[in-house]
């Protein structure tokens, strides 16, 4: 799909330039728009260094899997049909933690250890159960704490106050979650209710 | 929406003393540890390049030819009616589909319109509060086999639906309008 958005945005582009006269522009904005992001990579480098960093001090202290213990009693709530002490619970506990302090490249491989588990208790089926669908709307509704790309990329632009929307993503991020929840929801009773 | 500000500005200073403490107690090597985790920092940065090289270029031209005007007035009034600003569409658009994709797309309305303007901060919001849907979906169905998503994408969507209009409610409140 990127694919394909990609070369329609640049065709469109050339197409435009030869009906309007903006080839110089276009010219331009091919070299200009390389440069500025290799400019933009090197500039986040400082931030994922330190952020990176840190964190793994608090997985190394222990501090994510106290967090999981912490979360666990909710998210029982969420998956009533994983067992609590089931290893389905702690990779996705793990997946969701790592998640929320921005580790992508751990939340990953714990994520997918999680749906072998969660394929495991529905039997092997290849299709998704209830709490596989459950799982994937809380991970594609975001669950950062702290978006450290986009301060980074804020710090590059000269932003005055590059953290000041660290609250309102919070917000957001907790509307979209609670929405994910509650659309998950909606759609099982809905399929019990049919089936 | 006093705290919210408060929050951002204390959030960060704060975790990252708690973190350090916390780390001393549990007899972590603190400053090991973070030297380790940072150079997964620099392989992050690095492996993004041409992602970003891609998508920036293929949005210069979009725009430089005069494309990017030309729909943009096209949407504008409709949008403009239900209050949404015309200029994050693509990015909604991409966010689901390609998370480096949408990363080049923030900082391009971050270059053009100002970190500190509203539709800055609006696609600062955007890229954080949701994630890569389709992304999700496929490395972890994929991973495991799964060949009948049910309602997974439906959910999924709706999902981030529910995050755009989260985040243009949200900075409006904060920031004030446009």
């Amino acid at each position: 799909m990127v694919n394909i958005i990609w070369v329609i945005l640049t065709v469109i582009g050339v197409v435009f330039a030869m009906i309007n006269g903006t080839m110089n522009e276009v010219n331009e904005a091919i070299f200009n728009g390389a440069k500025e992001a290799v400019t933009l990579c090197i500039g986040l480098i400082s931030i994922l260094v330190f952020w990176l960093g840190m964190m793994r001090i608090a997985e190394d202290a222990g501090l994510l899997k106290k967090l999981a213990s912490l979360f666990r009693p909710i998210v029982k709530k969420l998956f009533p049909e994983v067992p609590s002490d089931h290893p389905a619970m702690g990779y996705m506990l793990s997946n969701m933690m790592a998640n929320m302090f921005g580790l992508g490249n751990a939340a990953t491989p714990l994520g997918i250890k999680a749906m072998e588990e969660l394929k495991r208790l529905n039997g092997g089926k290849n299709e998704a159960s209830r709490s596989m669908i459950t799982f994937l709307a809380i991970n594609t509704s975001s669950l950062t704490l702290i978006p450290t790309t986009v301060i980074a990329i804020r710090m590059n632009y000269n932003s005055a106050s590059p953290t000041d929307i660290v609250g309102p993503t919070l917000v957001a991020t907790f509307c979209s979650t609670l929405a994910a929840i509650m659309i998950d929801r909606y759609f099982y009773y809905r399929r019990t209710r049919k089936g | 929406m006093e705290i919210v500000s408060a929050v951002s500005l204390w959030l960060i200073p704060i975790l990252i003393g708690f973190i350090l403490i916390y780390g001393t107690f549990k007899k972590v090597p603190t400053y090991e540890s973070f030297t380790e985790g940072g150079k997964e920092g620099i392989k992050i940065a690095v492996s993004i390049i041409p992602f970003l090289v891609g998508m920036l270029v293929a949005i210069s031209v979009f725009r430089a030819s005069g494309a990017l005007e030309y729909f943009m007035n096209l949407i504008r009034p409709g949008l403009n009616a239900i209050g949404i600003p015309p200029d994050i569409v693509p990015l909604a658009i991409i966010r689901p589909i390609s998370g480096t994709a949408a990363l080049g797309m923030t900082s391009d309305l971050i270059a053009v319109h100002g970190p500190d303007s509203f539709i800055g901060r609006l696609a600062s919001v955007l890229q954080g509060s949701t994630d890569t849907t389709f992304y999700v979906l496929t490395v972890y169905f994929g991973a495991v086999g799964i060949k009948k998503m049910g309602d997974a994408l439906k959910v999924g969507l709706l999902a981030d639906l529910a995050g755009i209009i989260a985040s243009i409610v949200i900075v409006t409140l904060v920031f004030g309008s446009m």
